[in-house]
């Protein structure tokens, strides 16, 4: 900055750290952050890079029992494995309808964006699932599936259908997963959108509304590119939650029924670490193939912050 | 304000409205509530398939009381001695890197935020294997140490991109003015910035302990067993002990949920607030 | 040479130990330092077996310093290959066959084939498990107690419909057909964590090409394509398209598939003697519940039987290793096995066979099966005779059949796959 430069006649007397405080002082405080953040999420991306050339069991160090393979995982992975292919299939539907959490968010805040008695209760009580750990919305919608005592065929036998196992059939286990998961996400985009509308522009809205705009046409032309924030938010949260999905599949269907329900990160767990899995190496080509996934998003993501830094300076 | 704030509108819709919540909120939590249900049901209830009809008799005392009574006290003292070190850990760290890149500028400043932000964005489990073979190096395998200091890394992430963004919000003069006056940047750090910091260290820290109370793929990755794990891995041993009796499964399932579940009503603010950072320009 | 004496003495010491039958102080020198014990005992009952099976070994070595820990069972499964080569505790137990393979290869369980040498305690009286306690000729652990499997059933039920315990196969579905004409399913089984399936998978294919064939399979030898394979699936699918298991196992684990039993919605579950324990606390007696050996299938094929074997091992990291010997040692005994494996504890069969076996009837049927009435053999299991990549994706194709058996062509066609790579 600027006012390094001021007060230059001191500089003789002052010491090292003293002249160069406006240099170093940022690294001094970024020393430990990035340290941790080196050791175990950095440097970890890339062992995983350098894992999956090799078969490994995870017994013993990698350099003494470990066996080098080369791009021989990869090859396998796309050719031969069709688990692989189904956790891939599955993240894409994960991808395509968790984002379903983001109109679906919204029509919900649309809904509770009014000042009526308790409606700050209500907002509360709507967002609750997200506090709740997904391990316990795992639990809570595993029995609201079951079959025999579900609340779900219970509400499906008042309008006289026949009860159905969603769990249990590998045609509507993964969207039954996903239902659980839209649950809370569908809370965390309400509350970003609740948040976005409070911000929007009243003068615009009674400008349009002057102007005759109603209904879905103002909220097509005027509220949603108002939210514009609020749905980059809500669509970065949800993409990193949908390939993130681990947690509600192991613990309503863990992968099953025969492996339908798998995503990558499930897969992955279960080829490396799981009861019966010791493929470390094979576990490891599957993460660089997530990463690699997510690695188009997180450049997008980048991408569109770094033009708002950009925008940001002048 | 849209939509159109129903006082506006006719007398009929705003009764109608009025009506219409309560319905849509019991709809919304009836996976909830159903699992509330089950939880003050005795367990006669379940053998008879006496599901969704009334309770036969309440035994709400008696299906906690063995929650008490079980290893779960012991999971849920875990899940905060993991949670509040993290907590503070990750918020103390992220108030550094985030006063570095939100003050000053030096090359390679925004390479580092984004590496953080990167780094943040990735699906954890890709780090398993390595992190896992870390942490057994260490020798932190199984240990309440362990899971915390990878959580505080990992968060720490998170936490810079929320902290940076804040910082930059602050008024630039304040530092200046400070620093016209020759006061130490770690003085200005300590005493101009951070106390204006409050309310995001506040937000970040209700947001970030309910992330990690609800992490579960860590702990089963990184630790075993009853003194190292949180309530996450807890209930599901919790289960497994307690195969299909619903009722104490429920109840436990409650227990485990409840501590996150409090913080948020009782810093609703703060929590919403770390949420919705950025969702308005 | 030297370290080799050294194995010998301590064998001849131990055998020395076991001859006695009790370890006296005054024997040898005392044991000292620490000794720590994982355990995989989570469940209440063997747990306290265990604990207390500790505590009198404790007693006899007021000297030595021991700490337990105990995981949880399904736990511990995933947790053993990080202990193990993390934070190795001196004695653990596992199971045996194919199951410790993984760990015996990677160098992390100890060689203990100077406890089973010829003349000891151990190799007279624990010989019928030595086979399975063997990987490439040396043996890595010490069996405490093992368990039949076979069909559960409910004896009233059966009276009720005039049904008998059936002599073969043909019997067993027109058994079927009957219990299904009552309006009640034949077999109940949740599937949700794969292995029941391969209990039946095992049975069927022991039954229908015997033990040796099975082997062969487990080794790797049979292609899962081969027309032996599929006619053992051909007989599965003759109870399959009955109907004869109950619905919706996919998702339920083996103890949510008990209540059937207990109502009486299904007539009986091929399970190990483990299920005896939580249907008697869930109110079926004795007289309701009956046991019978699973029928032969095929005529001339010997009969053979599962019998999963549960056992103690040393870690190869292990610090103290004469202790560790000496608790092997001691939980081998014939007194130490009767004790554990008796009704008020295990309630399964010990495997010395000097220990007196408890006066259950379940125990007493089972043990007179698995010694007079298995010539075929014994197997352990299908995820403990399978090594663990081709038993996973099995035992999901096996769940995938129960539940959709005309998908057998491609279900085969995997598995094959997933042999050619994994042998």
């Amino acid at each position: 900055m600027a006012t390094t430069t001021t007060n230059t006649t001191a500089l003789a007397s002052q010491s090292w750290y003293k002249r160069n405080e406006i240099a170093v002082t940022p690294w001094l405080f970024l020393i430990p952050g990035i340290a941790m953040f080196a050791l175990y999420v950095i440097i970890p991306i890339f062992q995983s890079f350098y894992l999956s050339l090799f078969e490994w069991d995870g017994l013993g160090s990698l350099a003494k029992n470990g066996e080098y393979v080369g791009l021989e995982h990869y090859e396998r992975l796309f050719t031969k494995d069709r688990a692989f292919n189904i956790s891939l299939w599955n993240n894409l539907k994960w991808l395509v309808f968790y984002l379903l959490a983001i109109p679906g968010g919204l029509m919900v805040a649309l809904f509770l964006n009014q000042k009526v008695f308790g409606i700050r209760l209500y907002k509360s009580l709507f967002f609750f699932p997200f506090v709740i750990s997904q391990i316990v919305v795992g639990l809570v919608f595993t029995w609201f599936y079951d079959p025999q005592f579900g609340l779900s065929n219970w509400l499906i036998g008042l309008v006289g259908l026949p009860p159905i196992n969603i769990l249990g059939n590998p045609n509507t286990a993964t969207y039954g997963i996903i239902a659980a998961g839209l649950w809370p996400q569908t809370a965390y985009c309400m509350i970003l959108y609740l948040t976005g509308l409070n911000a929007v522009d009243p003068e615009q809205v009674e400008a349009a509304r002057l102007d005759g705009a109603k209904g879905h046409k103002m909220l097509w032309y005027i509220i949603i590119p108002q939210l514009k924030p609020a749905t980059f938010i809500a669509f970065v949260v949800t993409i990193i939650g949908a390939l993130r999905s681990f947690d509600l599949i192991s613990i309503m269907t863990n992968g099953g029924p025969f492996g339908s329900t798998r995503v990558l990160s499930f897969y992955m767990f279960e080829k490396s670490l799981s009861e019966y899995g010791f493929k470390m190496g094979y576990g490891a080509a599957i993460a660089v193939v997530l990463f690699l996934i997510m690695l188009v998003f997180i450049a997008y993501f980048l991408w569109s912050m770094y033009q708002d830094e950009k925008a940001a300076k002048h | 304000m849209f939509p159109t704030p129903i006082e506006k509108s006719s007398r009929q819709w705003q009764i109608g409205y009025q009506v219409l919540l309560p319905i849509v909120m019991l709809l919304w939590l009836a996976p909830l509530l159903a699992v509330a249900l089950f939880s003050i049901r005795p367990d006669v209830d379940f053998t008879v398939g006496n599901y969704w009809g009334l309770p036969s008799s309440f035994e709400m005392l008696a299906n906690y009381g063995q929650v008490f009574n079980s290893a779960m006290p012991k999971y849920i003292l875990n899940s905060f001695i993991i949670t509040v070190p993290t907590v503070i850990g990750a918020v103390a760290l992220s108030c550094m890197t985030g006063f570095a890149l939100g003050v000053y500028r030096f090359k390679g400043n925004l390479l580092i935020f984004f590496m953080f932000i990167a780094g943040n964005f990735i699906p954890f489990q890709i780090l398993m294997v390595p992190v896992r073979d870390l942490t057994l190096d260490m020798g932190l395998y199984n240990t309440k140490t362990g899971l915390i200091l990878f959580h505080v890394a990992f968060q720490t992430g998170f936490c810079t991109l929320f902290m940076r963004n804040f910082i930059r919000a602050l008024p630039f003069e304040l530092i200046e003015a400070a620093r016209v006056e020759g006061i130490a940047e770690w003085r200005i750090f300590w005493y101009i910035v951070l106390p204006l910091m409050k309310p995001a260290i506040a937000a970040l820290s209700v947001l970030i302990f309910t992330f990690i109370w609800n992490d579960y793929f860590w702990a089963i990755v990184l630790t075993t067993g009853e003194n190292a794990q949180p309530v996450t891995a807890g209930i599901t041993s919790f289960n497994a002990q307690f195969r299909a009796m619903y009722h104490l499964m429920s109840a436990g399932s409650i227990i485990a949920a409840l501590p996150p579940v409090a913080m948020f009503f009782l810093m609703q603010k703060h929590f919403i607030a770390g949420l919705t950072l950025g969702a308005v320009k | 040479m030297r370290s080799m004496l050294k194995t010998s003495v301590a064998a001849l010491a131990t055998a020395a130990v076991m001859a006695t039958g009790a370890f006296a102080a005054g024997h040898a020198e005392p044991l000292t330092g620490d000794l720590r014990i994982n355990l995989d005992t989570s469940n209440p009952a063997p747990r306290a077996t265990m604990e207390a099976m500790i505590a009198r070994f404790q007693a006899k070595h007021p000297d030595l310093n021991i700490t337990t820990t105990v995981i949880d069972r399904e736990a511990y499964k995933t947790q053993i290959r990080n202990f193990l080569s993390a934070d190795a505790p001196d004695v653990l137990t596992w199971y045996a066959a194919n199951r410790m393979r993984p760990y015996v290869e990677a160098g992390l369980l100890e060689d203990v084939s100077d406890m089973w040498a010829e003349g000891t305690d151990i190799a007279q009286e624990l010989a019928s498990t030595k086979g399975a306690m063997t990987i490439d000729g040396k043996q890595w652990g010490v069996p405490y107690t093992y368990y039949q499997w076979g069909i559960y059933y409910r004896k009233d039920i059966y009276e009720e419909l005039g049904l008998k315990e059936p002599a073969n196969f043909d019997e067993m579905v027109a058994n079927c057909e009957a219990m299904i004409a009552s309006g009640r399913k034949c077999y109940t089984i949740g599937t949700k964590w794969l292995w029941t399936a391969s209990g039946w998978f095992d049975y069927l294919n022991m039954r229908t090409h015997g033990f040796d064939f099975h082997m062969q399979m487990a080794r790797g030898e049979i292609a899962w394509t081969d027309d032996r394979v599929r006619q053992t699936f051909a007989n599965w699918r003759r109870l399959v398209d009955l109907g004869a298991f109950v619905d919706d196992h996919q998702n339920k684990d083996w103890q949510q598939s008990l209540p059937f039993l207990v109502d009486g919605s299904a007539g009986a579950i091929l399970k190990g003697n483990f299920a005896v324990a939580p249907l008697r606390e869930a109110g079926l007696t004795d007289d309701q519940l009956d046991f019978h050996q699973f029928p032969s299938i095929t005529e001339g094929v010997a009969l053979a039987e599962d019998a999963p074997t549960d056992t103690f091992h040393i870690a190869a990291g292990a610090q103290n290793k004469k202790a560790a010997r000496a608790f092997l040692a001691h939980m081998a005994s014939a007194e130490e096995q009767s004790i554990i494996n008796n009704g008020e504890n295990l309630g399964q069969l010990p495997v010395n066979a000097n220990a007196s076996i408890d006066d259950d009837k379940f125990l007493k049927e089972g043990f007179a099966m698995l010694s007079s009435n298995s010539p075929g053999g014994v197997a352990q299991f299908f995820d403990r005779d399978f090594p663990a990549e081709m038993a996973k994706a099995a035992m999901e194709g096996m769940q995938e059949f129960m539940v959709f058996p005309d998908n057998l062509d491609d279900i085969l066609e995997r598995l094959e796959s997933v042999r050619q790579d994994t042998y």
